[in-house]
């Protein structure tokens, strides 16, 4: 009988809460960055582009150590935000959200922005003769006309956030209950004597999500795609 | 009542073009390529001039002396293009009524059945435009931009994408629309369809406005007029 320990449990649901939350958070940032680079030129749009893209080429654990630099207790933007608004990332379980969001974001913006891009811009200016606001066009046009790549990123982004590994560990460390994925919990068992077992059942949910992630992104794109052409 | 005075430069291109529209159906007849299209849109806010004004109902819509461009979306100009562009995600129920809701005209069930009747699309209304033949598609188009209360109706090439017999389908409908009450611009290359709509024909060539006249000016021996 197939059956987890507590701590296995404790990581496979901390992996779900924390890619999750690292999806839906990046995704309205996401979304304006994709627009903004699907239908605006100006002046550094290259440079936002790079930067967008950087934790897809940078070794994960240069990214982990960027965050700790600037988001950590002492970090600029860490020490703001946790006297500001009381959010602290080091060593919880919100940075590991952190981070995997940061690592996932250039796979989000990237689908995102190839569907923005296939949406016919004359739609949007047909929208925009019959009195909708750009606000408008953007949410009963260009949103909808757009879901499936949407999706599809959402998609990408919750597994890239499952199988993150590098700088989320660097950042947050491998705290079991906190911080410890199910990769992480993993790499763990796979360090200490007789832990074979429980690495391969952690191994097995994490093929069994990933497959299901795509299954139910199949199935939501193929809904969307079908109400365009009618039945 | 609509007068146009713009210039703009596109690429190589320049249109330079200044002319009134009364009531009823004028045309903007020229060859393909002679800048019709560019004019309909600068008057529909889509493309801004470099230079100029344009006035309609004495409302100022451009104005580059005094720095006046209203957006398109208050200018309640209806738009029909001539590749129709019915949103793709909406049924053509959905699309007849995107404008009127977009201009939060209240709902009119009259007025509506009156439209769906003047363009016969009543059994197409829980379809989605992928499954409208060509020449359907544009009637709902055109149902679509009259919802909207238009003050004006710009029509570009309605049956330019259309093959010999959905004209003949279409072009009767767009006879019906001219005893409607809206203004109407009327885009087209083709003299013989003007002859049978139009009431005043402004002639483009090259960007120009090189003729006005009545429709009963236009020979239809070559198609070339003036």
């Amino acid at each position: 009988m197939f059956s987890l320990t507590p701590d296995e449990w404790t990581a496979v649901v901390l992996s779900l809460r924390i890619a999750v939350v690292a999806t839906v958070v990046a995704l309205p940032f996401a979304v304006a960055i994709a627009w903004v680079l699907a239908r605006k030129n100006f002046w550094g749009k290259a440079l936002l582009d790079g930067i967008v893209h950087l934790p897809l080429v940078l070794p994960p654990v240069v990214t982990g150590y960027l965050l700790l630099i600037w988001f950590g207790r002492r970090g600029v933007i860490g020490a703001f935000l946790a006297d500001t608004f009381g959010i602290v990332f080091s060593f919880r379980w919100t940075g590991a959200a952190l981070a995997c969001g940061v690592m996932g974001f250039p796979l989000l913006v990237r689908a995102i922005r190839l569907s923005f891009e296939a949406v016919d811009a004359k739609l949007e200016d047909a929208a925009w003769t019959l009195g909708a606001n750009r606000l408008l066009v953007f949410a009963t046009v260009t949103l909808p006309l757009a879901l499936p790549g949407v999706i599809a990123g959402m998609v990408l982004c919750f597994a890239k956030a499952l199988g993150e590994f590098g700088a989320t560990i660097t950042f947050v460390s491998n705290i079991p209950g906190e911080t410890q994925t199910i990769s992480a919990a993993i790499y763990t068992y796979t360090q200490i004597p007789n832990a074979d077992a429980a690495a391969a059942r952690l191994v097995m949910v994490a093929i069994v999500i990933s497959l299901a992630a795509l299954v139910v992104s199949e199935w939501l794109a193929r809904r969307a795609g079908t109400r365009f052409h009618g039945e | 009542m609509l007068a146009v005075d713009v210039e703009k430069k596109l690429g190589d291109f320049s249109v330079a073009a200044t002319f009134e529209a009364a009531d009823g159906v004028t045309a903007l007849f020229g060859p393909s390529g002679s800048g019709k299209t560019s004019i309909v849109s600068m008057v529909a806010g889509l493309v801004t001039p470099d230079r100029g004004r344009i006035v309609c109902n004495g409302t100022v819509l451009f104005d580059s002396a005094r720095r006046v461009c209203v957006s398109p979306h208050r200018r309640g100009i209806g738009y029909v293009f001539q590749d129709g562009r019915l949103f793709p995600h909406m049924t053509v129920a959905q699309n007849l009524d995107y404008g009127r809701r977009m201009y939060r005209i209240p709902a009119d069930v009259d007025e509506r059945e009156r439209v769906v009747t003047l363009l016969d699309i009543a059994r197409l209304l829980d379809r989605r435009p992928g499954k409208l033949s060509g020449g359907e598609r544009q009637r709902v188009a055109i149902g679509r931009a009259l919802l909207m209360r238009p003050q004006l109706l710009l029509l570009d090439e309605p049956l330019a994408s259309l093959d010999a017999s959905r004209k003949r389908e279409i072009f009767p409908y767009l006879l019906r629309l001219r005893d409607e009450t809206v203004p109407m611009i009327y885009v087209s290359h083709n003299a013989a369809e003007l002859r049978r709509i139009a009431t005043t024909i402004v002639r483009i060539d090259d960007g120009r406005v090189s003729g006005v006249g009545g429709a009963e000016r236009l020979d239809t021996a070559d198609g070339d007029l003036f």
